[in-house]
């Protein structure tokens, strides 16, 4: 495709006929860094944020099946009405959560896009929406884009990066709208026990707020329980939109399949959008969903113990060279704080990458309150790790010596 | 806590990991292992460690069949005394009860030849008291075996950064 050519009548300032919130966003500060990874060969990189397992076969063979028998239409917007409710029974049954299938819940494309329609069905113009930081790099972003002021709560390492219920309270004000939780955390791997769970219900409640809890991470848990959902909590169906997908628990990142559940009020807007935007996700990948519930419990559960144990690995590693970093029990990322090297986050990735070849993503990538630390996704082979641990050390060591 | 069964399952995976690499894996100490592993050796959970690989390379089992074997129990002991008498030949890799209608038996045999696997079923397994019947299938290709497959899959490279 030609731009700009004299025979075309563009305008004569195209910057000035774009949409001016979109314009003054920031590009998402892991794409510059994609970009210069990518020109580099030899690279190992911790900076992938999905599973590096390949979708089970029991889930590959399920969509494989489903164009076999020629189910290639649309659905209903909501999503299969079989995959709801498959969907509702996991829930119920892991998040302690019931929702009605019919109502309450909708399958989205990837939980990105759940998230997008809960913010924007939720949002107006100049409402504020709380969110804990350093955080998923689109969280500013989508609200900014639904025309609602995003507002972080710094969270850190001293407090294992859970949410502070006293900091979050301090955020609210008269125009905060709601909530939005991403625990267990990209970047931190951060996690929330019950009690500051019910702190910030009751934060919720006394303001009456609406909570939206992110827990795509949520079966990548490893102290041996997932947490209830925050909706299972008294009072707090009626204001939670709980998001998941099956992006991260399953390995079916390319599948982009998600979903919301929450009350019928809401869900029912969140379906408008979608409805007249995306109309539904794609039939092959929701049969593919509903059989990872069905059957895909057991190739999960021994992602998560692999994970755990890389885990343990990466994060022992990081310690014993000097980097502190605490303990995750979630996700798939360790976030070791890099200040003793004296190197901004950014710096120290760059040198990193260009001195030794691995990749990690700097703090800062993911907010303010990110600087001083790099994201490490343990999503990759061990071998990888225990090399990438070498080199990582061998670079710390050149630093003390000049 | 007990960590038999976290240990019993990365050995599963790679039966060369050292007690220190387990440990690591596992988060305890690498005496912690030691003294776990010695525990299933002793109970006779952990009978021993080899490589898995397609070993139809070694001349000696270059020919691999399963053979159904059909018994006739007895009134003490069942199909245990012939089944052990069947064990015990070095040809014999693995031995199972089944519970199928049609026969009872179902053992994995190698030997250097299809004459060899043939000469082992008419000379020593039918003529053995207690023996009814056998059916003999010979292999052909190995695909997986014991979660591992032989043709691995080309690996699809993923971004090298996301979010």
């Amino acid at each position: 495709m030609k731009k700009n050519t004299k025979d075309l009548k563009s305008p004569r300032n195209p910057e000035s006929k774009l949409a001016r919130h979109i314009v003054t966003l920031p590009k998402s500060g892991i794409r510059d860094f994609f970009e210069l990874v990518n020109t580099m060969d030899d690279v190992i990189s911790l900076g992938i944020g999905e599973p590096d397992f390949v979708t089970p076969w029991t889930i590959r063979e399920g969509s494989i099946y489903s164009l076999e028998r020629g189910h290639t239409s649309y659905t209903s917007n909501l999503g299969l009405p079989s995959l709801r409710k498959a969907i509702c029974e996991y829930v119920a049954e892991n998040y302690k959560a019931d929702y009605d299938p019919a109502h309450e819940c909708i399958v989205t494309v990837g939980v990105s896009e759940a998230l997008d329609l809960a913010v924007r069905a939720i949002t107006n113009p100049g409402d504020e929406i709380i969110y804990n930081e350093p955080c998923y790099v689109s969280y500013y972003s989508e609200i900014r884009m639904a025309h609602g002021v995003p507002v972080p709560v710094p969270t850190y390492e001293k407090n294992n990066f859970a949410l502070d219920p006293a900091d979050l309270e301090k955020a609210v004000t008269p125009k905060t709208k709601a909530i939005l939780l991403n625990f267990p955390c990209n970047p931190t791997g951060a996690t929330l026990d019950m009690e500051q769970l019910e702190a910030i219900a009751d934060i919720a409640r006394r303001h009456d707020l609406l909570v939206l809890s992110d827990l795509i991470y949520s079966e990548l848990t490893y102290s041996g329980h997932i947490l209830p959902a925050i909706s299972s909590l008294p009072g707090m169906k009626e204001r939670t939109v709980f998001l998941h997908g099956f992006s991260k628990a399953f390995a079916m990142t390319g599948f982009r399949i998600g979903y919301a559940c929450g009350p019928f009020e809401i869900i029912d807007t969140m379906m408008k959008i979608h409805q007249y935007s995306m109309l539904c996700a794609p039939i092959t990948a929701q049969e593919a969903a509903e059989e990872a519930l069905r059957n895909g419990k057991r190739d999960m559960e021994s992602m998560r113990r692999e994970y755990m144990n890389r885990r343990n690995v990466i994060v022992k590693g990081f310690n014993r060279m000097g980097l502190s970093c605490f303990m995750p029990e979630g996700a798939f990322y360790a976030f070791p704080n890099i200040t003793s090297t004296g190197l901004s986050s950014t710096e120290f990735a760059k040198r990193l990458l260009m001195e030794q070849r691995v990749a990690v993503v700097p703090g800062n990538a993911f907010g303010k309150s990110g600087e001083g630390y790099v994201r490490c996704s343990y999503a990759t082979s061990m071998e990888k790790i225990r090399e990438a641990l070498k080199r990582i050390d061998a670079f710390l060591k050149s630093l003390k010596k000049s | 806590m007990d960590h038999k069964n976290e240990i019993l399952r990365l050995l599963r995976e790679d039966g060369r990991l050292s007690n220190e690499e387990i440990a690591e894996r596992i988060g305890v100490s690498g005496k912690t292992v030691e003294n776990t592993i010695r525990k299933l050796e002793k109970s006779g959970i952990l009978v021993g460690f080899r490589a898995l690989f397609d070993d139809s390379v070694l001349p000696e089992n270059a020919v691999k069949a399963i053979i159904e074997v059909k018994v006739k129990p007895e009134r003490n002991g069942g199909f245990d005394r012939v089944a052990k008498r069947i064990s015990r030949f070095s040809k014999v890799e693995s031995l199972y009860l089944m519970s199928s209608g049609l026969f009872d038996l179902m053992i994995e045999v190698r030997g250097e030849t299809l004459n060899d696997v043939a000469e082992f079923v008419s000379s020593k397994l039918a003529p053995m008291e207690g023996v009814v019947s056998t059916s003999t299938h010979f292999i052909l290709k190995k695909y997986k075996e014991s979660g591992k497959l032989f043709e691995n899959e080309e690996e699809h490279e993923r971004l090298k950064i996301t979010p």
